[in-house]
């Protein structure tokens, strides 16, 4: 069973947040989510290699030739905020009102 | 235009013989989406003015006879990145993102003279089985507008099967494909893992992840398949198999095929009614030759559990890029860039897939990694080798695509766990990366059933052989949905 302190770690690592209000609704849900998992803690899996991808084939090299790539216009059109041609994000350190 | 008589191969005559031009076919196609869609909400975005243009363009150019996709409308998933036409996954993160490339499979089909008339509801993310978490409104299923579509492909399917179109792309992740198709009263299919390029498709877990097609006739789906199948050098994953021409090679001869139904797949928590309909499916295959037997798969009860784990894991990583810095929404009222990414997050995923990123981020995290995540790998290789085994002596695996019909909107979607069971029976498929389709066999209450066809894989034609077999003894097609009842 996983307590609601862990569930708050866990939302800071996924870099999400809840409102005290929809919290305890959200971590009551996400025990039974768990709960459901535990299942897999009764299997017998000693010596099983995991499964991780399905893809068939093994490293493979393309040719070294020049391609033509998305420009740098194109890359900036769903960008939410810029300035003179560059990303704007908020300043990293607490600016308090001031940014 | 709509789609309830015409088969693509039909469509294809119509056009080559000049009984119908391009334009004519998307104008009423876009016609009857207007009238019809009031009811279903199947699409998010209609791409009229550049569909028209494009139906013109090949009016004056002329068809190309020699491809069955030429100038046929179709529609996609929202989820698969359309150049220069909003994609939105069913998110408001992506609300308002328009792609500046076309994912591997629009190119393709692009390249038959397939038109894309728009973009299809869905779960956000591809998170969910009824199109409930969608932040852009219900779709309602065509059979009894109070009860859900499936999902997460819940808009591909519904657009099917109201007639509004001919045939969809999905995307099927663990059942996204075929539990809509099988809720809906049309076919899905999910081809095996590395058959179709994932390039473009905005990723939720790419070990599981595979596009799909959504049509009314088998044959529909086999020449869409034909068109966006193929090795990618733009996805590792895909694979270097040979592409046959699907449509040509497709047999109805079931002489002498050797079908296993697991008996988990006619057991507890299975709707009786489903199994009776299932039961004279599998009575058609023995009538055309087929052998059928009883196997048991019991590592497949785990497959939920193992799903959830692995797919959410993967969903953990995949959707880190949504940070609001490049593309998306982005939050206001922020102080620091700590504060861009958890605020954006927050405000921008719904409820199921914060769900699904708090599980991933559990699952990997750090003294949990080895109980969860490894765990469920582990899970899987088991499942994997139960369904190898099968395959050694079996050329099908059979069984229902659902547990239950379509239940009524709202009614599990409150309930995580429950919802979650409703891919039981489609999850192997995607974690071995057999392909799977999911074929109309009947209906229990007025709401349409589904047969799953499960084959080798990169045996894709074998599925969609026995899929057409089974089509020609039922003619489910020939049924129309009622589309009554409240919206």
């Amino acid at each position: 069973m996983i307590d609601k302190e862990q569930i708050k770690h866990v939302a800071s690592l996924a870099k999400l947040e809840f409102s005290d209000e929809e919290f305890d609704e959200f971590a009551e849900k996400f025990q039974e989510t768990i709960k459901m998992e535990d299942m897999l803690t009764h299997i017998d899996t000693k010596g099983v290699e995991p499964t991780t991808n399905l893809s068939t084939r093994t490293t493979t090299f393309r040719e070294d030739v020049a391609q033509k790539e998305q420009s740098r216009e194109l890359l900036m059109k769903n960008v939410p905020e810029e300035k003179d041609g560059l990303i704007k994000v908020p300043s990293i350190l607490d600016t308090e009102g001031d940014n | 235009m709509d789609y309830f008589t015409h088969s693509i191969e039909e469509l294809h005559t119509m056009l080559v013989n000049k009984d119908i031009t391009v334009e004519q076919l998307v104008t009423t196609t876009f016609d009857n989406i207007e009238n019809t869609d009031k009811k279903i909400n199947a699409f998010i975005t209609l791409n009229k003015e550049a569909a028209t243009k494009a139906a013109k363009e090949l009016d004056e150019k002329g068809i190309d006879e020699d491809n069955l996709l030429s100038g046929i409308p179709v529609a996609i998933k929202d989820n698969i990145l359309t150049k220069e036409l909003k994609t939105t996954a069913g998110s408001k993160m992506l609300e308002n993102f328009v792609p500046v490339y076309d994912a591997t499979v629009m190119e393709k089909l692009h390249n038959d003279g397939a038109i894309n008339v728009g973009k299809l509801n869905m779960d956000e993310f591809a998170m969910g089985s009824s199109s409930e978490t969608s932040h852009y409104g219900n779709v309602h299923n065509p059979w009894d507008l109070n009860k859900v579509p499936g999902g997460s492909s819940g808009g591909s399917a519904a657009a099917v099967a109201a007639g509004e179109v001919i045939a969809t792309l999905g995307t099927d992740t663990g059942g996204s494909v075929r539990q809509p198709a099988a809720f809906n009263g049309v076919y899905g299919f999910k081809p095996s893992y590395g058959r179709v390029s994932r390039w473009g498709v905005i990723a939720f877990s790419s070990s599981l992840d595979q596009v799909g097609i959504l049509s009314k006739r088998v044959k529909d789906a086999a020449a869409v398949l034909t068109s966006i199948s193929g090795e990618d050098d733009k996805d590792y994953t895909s694979a270097q198999v040979e592409v046959p021409n699907f449509v040509k090679e497709l047999s109805s001869d079931m002489t002498g095929k050797k079908i296993a139904v697991p008996s988990e797949f006619m057991g507890e928590g299975i709707n009786e009614d489903i199994k009776e309909v299932i039961k004279n499916a599998l009575n058609e295959f023995e009538k055309m030759g087929a052998t059928i037997e009883t196997v048991s798969l019991p590592d497949i009860k785990n497959a939920v559990p193992t799903y959830f784990i692995l797919a959410s894991s993967e969903a953990s990583s995949n959707l880190q890029r949504f940070d609001g810095i490049r593309y998306g929404f982005r939050a206001s009222d922020v102080k620091n860039l700590e504060d861009v990414f958890v605020k954006t997050r927050s405000e921008g995923f719904g409820e199921e897939v914060k769900r699904r990123l708090m599980l991933g981020t559990f699952a990997l995290s750090a003294g949990y990694y080895d109980a969860y995540f490894k765990k469920a790998a582990q899970v899987r290789t088991l499942i994997n080798q139960e369904i190898a085994n099968v395959f050694e002596k079996y050329d099908y695996i059979m069984g229902p695509t659902t547990p239950t019909t379509a239940f009524n909107i709202g009614a599990k979607i409150d309930d995580p766990v429950t919802m979650y069971m409703n891919d039981m029976l489609t999850i192997p498929a995607n974690m071995a990366g057999v392909p799977a389709a999911s074929i109309p066999a009947g209906t229990v209450d007025g709401m349409p059933v589904g047969l799953q066809i499960i084959g080798q894989r990169f045996n894709d034609q074998s599925v969609l052989d026995a899929s057409y077999a089974y089509e020609q003894a039922n003619k489910f097609y020939e049924n129309k949905p009622s589309m009554k009842g409240d919206n």
